[in-house]
């Protein structure tokens, strides 16, 4: 129903949709807006996605979906739901995730980790290796602040992100067939890095991913720089090593070692060379001195020295008695190296305390594992030395490492001594930099004795020289030396390609963490490593990875805190080329005249009170949105009714009503949210439809409101046809019943008794409130909210909030129905129009429809569309083999099969096709020609095909609908259906369609609240209006009316409203006149009106008529009205009360739905129970001594009147309940009128001497039976004119340009009227305000050699348009004619045929069904 | 057309992209205004699109 609309919005011309887009800011007033919007990264290109969804299909992460309520899951690149508009997908992200925002190299940690979930090793490894190339080292050595940060620490321990990439590292080393990156074409420009370590390497290969030509000079004799001579080789294997490195080679990097910079080669030469730029990463070689007496003593070594000849495979020599002077990471290496190397004793001693030492806390545990002990807060004073070698150190206690500024700068106890012997020591206390070649080479040196380069752009004083790596920076780690060699890569292809080296590198690197309030407790996978006591020493492996099992198991705990894991696998699926991950939000200024608000509203959620609902802990106590979701075809169930905990049909469903609403007991929400009631019954029936087995479905409701034009008959089809139960009752409590997934309710009846049922499935009909975003928007724009925080408007103005030229309508102005929201939302549109009418048609833009293409002469080229409609139609009939059948029809030259043929992306596939196929006629095989085929003739006219070369065959609604049950023969059927509509296709012929001119002038109907509204209007749009009022004055009903229950004064506004209507210059008002005649057709009517008082006739030319014609009040004949004055109506009461007080008053008694409700009027009036408590509380506030009663069937102050019913309540005015088939009895006597009614609670008889009693009558339709056939409009059994659509078109009747407001549609508040007269204008304006009208081609044509001139025509027509012209034979008004073909059918001659209908085009149809039948 | 003569914008913004917003947009732009619909989500619809039938007449939402 409103997928034509969705399609109708998207793909108009003159409405833009920003979608993911939130409104900011509302400069300046009306007529003259800036509206600053902020229009949120969707990361798809909507322009270029073709909605094909292999996006989706790709993407590992499953998020909650919550198109269906959380019932579901879906992807985090998805499209809202399979209609949507925009069809463009969108992909989900909450900022980046923590852990790729604090990785130094930024790798997708996230992505692998999701892809690894899915078993997707390679594609993560892939992932990995675009941040970074070495996952195996890393996966090893790194210090892993990613986990430190990993949200799920928060919950009990992190994830194992680096495991789990030294798992996929460790899959690809043993792998024949290794992950090498793929190069680009190579460029010409060669770059020379000096230095293999990680920062070096690092800038080669990101280089080289770029196709440069690099050559990497190392002075070792070894790759890899401290990866291979400081990290030791039990903590990184060389075989693992010298295979990452491999791959950088693979790439086509070119490593010379022993080759040292400033001896061997000098910059000057490389650039003779041919080398444009030169990247210096040669690292922290050697070891920092103590300066402390006796340091040069033999045995005294250093670290970073000991640490590479150990890994060059040198001899080194220890004694017994080791001592490591240091407390960093490379002291923890030394201690742990020298143990293996064969000391029997490793003391570590350093300046910090424990909790101070530099080194990471794992590396200081593995230290103590393996046996070091490690001594704290000493500082060497001297070394005591024996023949030249040390014997050991003595000690000075420091006090403290850092200064009152932090720094690094010691203080001792020089008193406080300690000795340890030993016989060799090695100073591990921080490495420096050789630059021995920097002086040569004129490279800058830093203070500390570094390189010096710019700490963004790397680049050093000298042009094209850049510099990075622990020789930049100071000791870091190996991923910090990866993020540098990647900058360096990125700075120097900017540098070669000429380009700015800062612009946009500055980066912020934000994150989100997710709630972990629900998370359940999972423990971290543990790595099984060599046990310490299993440490020999050798510089075997310690930690041995995971299986992968482990590696699953692991992965599976992320959080997805990203949401969109950036694993990048949409963006290779794409081939549209549409997704873009770093698609940033952007802000806009428009320039507004007006701005419509209906930002909607929320469900209210049950969450908070879980005490008493158990929504969030029990799986079968669902919202009434969820329960809708599982009704749906297209929900978590495929419309198969199963509740979640087993997914088993339920046999029994109770509806809980005023979940949220009118409470205030569990919730603040004391208004009624008006559309539960309602939604619950359609909800119980459509159940039922659903279900295989008997289902039994109970509402348990306070009052039942079903108070909208119709409902009322639906509640007693519900209850009467159905069986639907309904339980008027107070819940007491719900509560699950154990051992079972059942519930039991319990809960009072009316008598106040307890009554207890087991339920399979509860149903909260959760009530409408206001979102916080929407009052955070209204606050934004300087909006005013009422007390509920819905827009605060005035009852006689319902859609101006407090800011002049911002309109609100919809749930945002209270909560309402959708009849309801689109009736407001026109009236906007009326508002908005009627504001900036002179300003209209300024900004629009117009469409060139393409020059139509000459079919004439082609033979028929067919194509032939089959939709599956979801599972609409593919859940019954085999979509496949009905588009391979159609494939093989005569003239079809090309068959298709679509998820939606409506959507929007299939229309634009189906324009290329049309295209490249060279399509002339074209087939759908979906859904109804009412609703669809305009939306498919448009996309035909927007490729040069003439509209009407188009056919559909209706294979949902009157196939797959119809025969669930026969899924072969509904195939066959559709088969069938799609054959005869190929037959006609081929036999039809473009035709032309007709524009004639629109009179831009309105006539309304009545001259009441609603009638006088609509015409302002129009008239304040400058479009010339007459009103024709029957009666002798304008104003209508309102007149007997007072005020409205929020105290407007009704008097003095029908007054104002006859005077403006009356004075304006562009509004005619014919009092006294009646409608005598109408003909026409939309655009161009003539209405003839006999004005009074002396019934001169009158034509009047118009475009539109709006009927407004409205209702009068009740007259009763029930409860012995008319034959006693104390009897009256509420409308005499509030006239009586107006004129007299109520001081005299003693006892009131009110009864409720007389004439309303009952066989002869079954619908609710809807306005009587606040006209009872309106005129109650004016009782009650001028005379709080009366008593009023009000004796009522169900109380229905819908919406925001629940609060006049609560004020009445607090008053005192008492309230009882009768039944329908047990109604009050009235006697009037000289003591009072007596009122007997049965009183539910005490269930017993109450007699009440009223002084007067009030009958709340409700409406009855004006008598229009005449003015409806001289119109020829349609009207419902009550004499109500009948609306084209309910929900959709409630103010349009179907006849187009006739349009239908105030209670002429049914009863309504005074507001309500002024909302639908306003709707009303502003549909007659879509009319008006253009200046030609399309006349469809679809129209009766007679051949006037063969017409007999029987009359045969003139008589069937329904619309009085054949006429017999001055050659005695009948012609037919295109214009008029409304194509319905009765006169074709009719013609007895066979001379009438029907433009597009045409005979041998019908008969084609049988013929082909009949094939081979006959 | 000058500035000055057009001081009113012939634009308006439609906040909110469901039923309600969907129809003032028609309506508008049908009437000869450029309509701005701005929706917080990534697709138009809102509420309506998530109901499976709608009463009194049983049709479905979609």
């Amino acid at each position: 129903m409103i997928s034509p609309k969705l399609v109708e919005v998207g793909r108009h011309l003159n409405i833009e949709l920003l979608t993911m887009t939130e409104l900011m800011s509302l400069e300046g007033e009306e007529g003259n807006f800036t509206a600053r919007v902020l229009q949120h990264p969707r990361y798809v290109d909507i322009s270029k996605c073709t909605s094909c969804g292999e996006c989706a299909k790709v993407c590992p992460i499953d998020l909650s979906d919550e198109y269906n309520k959380g019932l579901s899951t879906r992807k985090a690149a998805h499209k809202r739901y399979a209609q949507a508009i925009p069809g463009a997908y969108a992909i989900s992200k909450r900022g980046t995730a923590p852990c790729k925002a604090t990785c130094p190299a930024h790798v997708s940690i996230q992505g692998y980790v999701a892809l690894i979930n899915e078993g997707k090793y390679r594609e993560a490894l892939e992932l990995f290796k675009e941040a970074h190339p070495f996952p195996a080292i890393c996966g090893r050595v790194c210090h892993h602040p990613c986990e430190g940060i990993c949200t799920r620490g928060d919950v009990e321990e992190p994830i194992a992100i680096q495991y789990l990439h030294r798992f996929i590292a460790d899959r690809d080393l043993a792998d024949e067939a290794r992950y090498v990156p793929e190069v680009p074409e190579e460029r010409e420009e060669k770059v020379a890095v000096v230095g293999s370590g990680p920062a070096g390497l690092s800038a080669a290969y990101f280089l080289r991913l770029q196709g440069y030509r690099v050559t990497v000079f190392e002075k070792l004799p070894v790759v890899g720089g401290m990866m291979a001579v400081g990290i030791p080789e039990y903590r990184l294997p060389r075989d693992v090593l010298a295979a990452e490195i491999d791959v950088i080679r693979d790439m086509g990097v070119e490593i010379r070692t022993r080759v040292a910079f400033g001896r061997d080669i000098t910059h000057e030469g490389l650039q003779e060379e041919g080398y444009k730029a030169l990247f210096l990463a040669t690292g922290l070689h050697l070891s920092r001195r103590l300066n402390v007496e006796g340091e040069d003593a033999g045995h005294v070594l250093k670290g970073v020295d000991f640490l590479r000849d150990v890994a060059l495979g040198r001899e080194v020599s220890l004694g017994r008695k080791v001592i490591v002077v240091g407390g960093g990471n490379v002291a923890i290496d030394v201690a742990l190296t020298a143990r293996r190397k064969g000391a029997g004793e490793v003391t570590l001693v350093c300046l910090e305390k424990r909790e101070e030492m530099p080194a990471w806390d794992y590396e200081i545990q593995d230290a103590l594992d393996e046996g070091v002990k490690i001594v704290n807060s000493l500082g060497p004073r001297k070394f005591l030395v024996e023949n030249g070698d040390v014997s050991g150190v003595e000690f000075k206690r420091c006090t403290a490492v850092f200064d009152e500024k932090g720094a690094f700068n010691p203080s001792y106890d020089e008193e406080d001594l300690t000795t340890i012997e030993a016989d060799t020591v090695i100073v591990a206390i921080g490495q420096a930099a050789d630059l021995a070649f920097a002086e040569n080479e004129r490279i800058a040196v830093s203070r500390w004795g570094g390189l010096e380069a710019d700490r963004l752009t790397l680049e050093t004083p000298i042009k094209g020289v850049f510099a990075g790596g622990d020789a930049l920076y100071g000791p870091k780690s190996v991923v910090e030396a990866v993020e540098c060699g990647k900058d360096a890569a990125e700075s120097i292809h900017r540098y070669l390609q000429g380009q700015d080296l800062r612009e946009g590198r500055e980066k912020e690197w934000t994150y989100e963490k997710p709630s972990i309030d629900q998370e359940p407790y999972r423990p971290r996978t543990k790595m099984r490593v060599v046990p310490p006591a299993e440490r020999g020493n050798d510089f075997r492996e310690i930690a041995l990875g995971f299986e992968e099992e482990e590696a699953r198991r692991e992965a599976s705990r992320c959080l997805k805190c990203g949401l969109c894991s950036e694993c990048y696998q949409c963006v290779k699926a794409c081939l549209a080329g549409a997704v873009v991950h770093d698609q940033e939000a952007v802000e806009r200024e428009i320039r507004v005249g007006s701005v419509i608000l209906c930002p909607g509203n929320g469900a209210f959620d049950p969450g908070p009170y879980e005490d008493f609902y158990h929504y969030e802990s029990h799986p079968n106590i669902l919202t009434s949105p969820e329960f809708e979701r599982i009704l749906s075809a297209s929900g978590p169930t495929m419309g198969h009714l199963a509740r979640p905990s087993d997914e088993k049909e339920p046999k029994k469903i109770a509806w809980l009503q005023c979940v949220g609403s009118r409470d205030t007991h569990h919730c603040d929400n004391s208004y009624c949210s008006a559309v539960c009631c309602m939604y619950a019954v359609k909800e119980a029936v459509i159940a039922k439809e659903h279900s295989n087995e008997p289902l039994d479905t109970a509402i348990f409701f306070m009052d039942m409101r079903t108070f909208g034009k119709d409902y009322e008959k639906y509640y007693d089809r519900a209850r009467d046809e159905h069986g639907v139960r309904f339980v008027r009752s107070r819940i007491h409590s719900i509560d699950p019943i154990p051992g079972s997934d059942d519930l039991l309710i319990s809960y009072s009846d009316e008598a106040g008794l307890i009554h207890e049922e087991r339920f399979d499935m509860v149903v909260l009909s959760v009530g409408l409130e206001v979102k916080a975003d929407t009052i955070e928007l209204a606050q934004r724009l300087g909006v005013d909210l009422n007390e509920h925080n819905f827009a605060a408007t005035h009852p006689l103005a319902p859609i101006a909030t407090s800011r002049e030229g911002v309109f609100a309508c919809g749930i945002f102005q209270g909560p309402k129905d959708i009849p309801s929201s689109v009736v407001e939302a026109s009236a906007a549109a009326s508002a908005a129009s009627r504001l900036l009418a002179e300003v209209r048609d300024t900004e629009t833009k117009s469409l060139e429809i393409p020059e139509e293409r000459d079919v004439t002469d082609e033979e028929p080229r067919i194509g032939v569309f089959v939709c599956n409609c979801g599972i609409n139609i593919a859940g019954v009939v085999d979509v496949p083999a009905v588009t391979e059948y159609a494939a093989s029809l005569p003239g079809v030259v090309f068959a298709d099969n679509n998820l939606f043929t409506c959507s929007q992306d299939t229309q634009e596939s189906i324009k290329e096709t049309i295209k490249e196929k060279g399509l002339n006629r074209i087939v759908v095989a979906s859904c109804s020609p009412r609703t669809h085929e305009p939306l498919f003739q448009e996309t035909l006219q927007a490729c040069g095909l003439n509209k009407y070369l188009f056919e559909m065959a209706n294979i949902r609604d009157q196939d797959s609908w119809v025969h669930g049950d026969e899924p072969d023969t509904a195939t066959e059927k559709a088969k069938d259906l799609v054959r005869m509509a190929v037959a006609r296709a081929g036999l039809l012929k473009p035709l032309g369609e007709k524009k004639i001119p629109i009179n831009r002038r309105a006539l309304v109907i009545g001259g009441g609240v609603a009638g006088m509204t609509a015409a302002l209007g129009l008239a304040g749009q400058g479009f010339e209006t007459v009103i024709v009022e029957k009666e002798d004055r304008l104003g209508g009903l309102c007149r007997d009316l007072t005020s409205t229950i929020e105290g407007a004064d009704l008097r003095r506004y029908v007054e104002e409203l006859s005077e403006q209507v009356t004075e304006h210059e562009k509004i005619q008002v014919l009092t006294n006149s009646l409608v005598v005649g109408f003909g026409g057709f939309k655009g161009n009517f003539t209405t003839e009106v006999l004005v009074g008082p002396a019934m001169y006739e009158r034509k009047i030319d118009h475009g539109v008529v709006i009927l407004a014609t409205g209702a009068v009040e009740y007259e009763p004949t029930e409860f012995s009205y008319g034959t006693d004055d104390r009897i009256m109506t509420q409308i005499a009461l509030s006239k009586r009360i107006e004129k007299q007080g109520a001081d005299d008053l003693r006892q009131v008694v009110m009864i409720q739905c007389v004439g309303s409700r009952n066989d002869e009027n079954p619908n609710c009036s809807r306005i009587c129970c606040q006209s009872a408590i309106k005129n109650a509380i004016h009782i009650k506030e001028s005379n709080p001594e009366a008593d009023v009663f009000i004796l009522y069937r169900d109380i229905r102050m819908y919406g925001l009147l629940e609060e006049y019913y609560r004020k009445a309540r607090a008053l005192g005015v008492l309230f009882f309940r009768y039944s329908k088939d047990d109604p009050p009895r009235v006697e009037p006597s000289e003591e009072g009128v007596k009122v007997i009614f049965k009183d539910h609670v005490l269930q017993r008889d109450v007699l009440i001497n009223a002084d007067l009693l009030a009958l709340s009558t409700g409406m009855r339709a004006q008598d229009t039976e005449e003015l409806a056939t001289i119109v020829k409009v349609t009207r419902n059994p009550e004499g109500y004119f009948l609306e084209a659509h309910v929900k959709l078109r409630p103010v349009d009747m179907a006849a187009e340009g006739v349009f239908v407001c105030g209670t002429a549609h049914g009863p309504k508040l005074v507001t309500e009227s002024i909302a639908q007269a306003m709707a009303a204008a502003s549909r007659a304006t879509t009319f008006l305000s253009q200046p030609e009208i399309t006349l469809s081609a679809v129209t009766a044509v007679v051949d006037q050699e063969r017409c007999a001139a029987c009359l045969v025509c003139v008589r069937s027509c329904p619309f009085g348009v054949p006429k017999i012209n001055e050659d005695g034979v009948s012609e037919i008004d295109e214009a008029l004619c409304h194509g319905c073909g009765i006169c074709a059918a009719e013609c007895p001659a066979k001379a009438i045929e029907l433009n597009w209908y045409e005979d041998e085009q019908l008969m084609s149809k049988v013929d082909s069904l009949l094939e081979g039948v006959m | 057309m000058s500035e000055k003569q057009y001081k009113k914008s012939g634009s308006v913004m439609v906040v909110g992209g469901g039923i309600a917003g969907m129809q003032s947009a028609l309506d508008l732009a049908n009437s000869g205004y450029y309509v701005y619909l701005v929706e917080q989500s990534s697709a138009i619809g809102g509420i309506m699109s998530e109901l499976d039938k709608t009463f009194p007449t049983n049709d479905c939402a979609m």
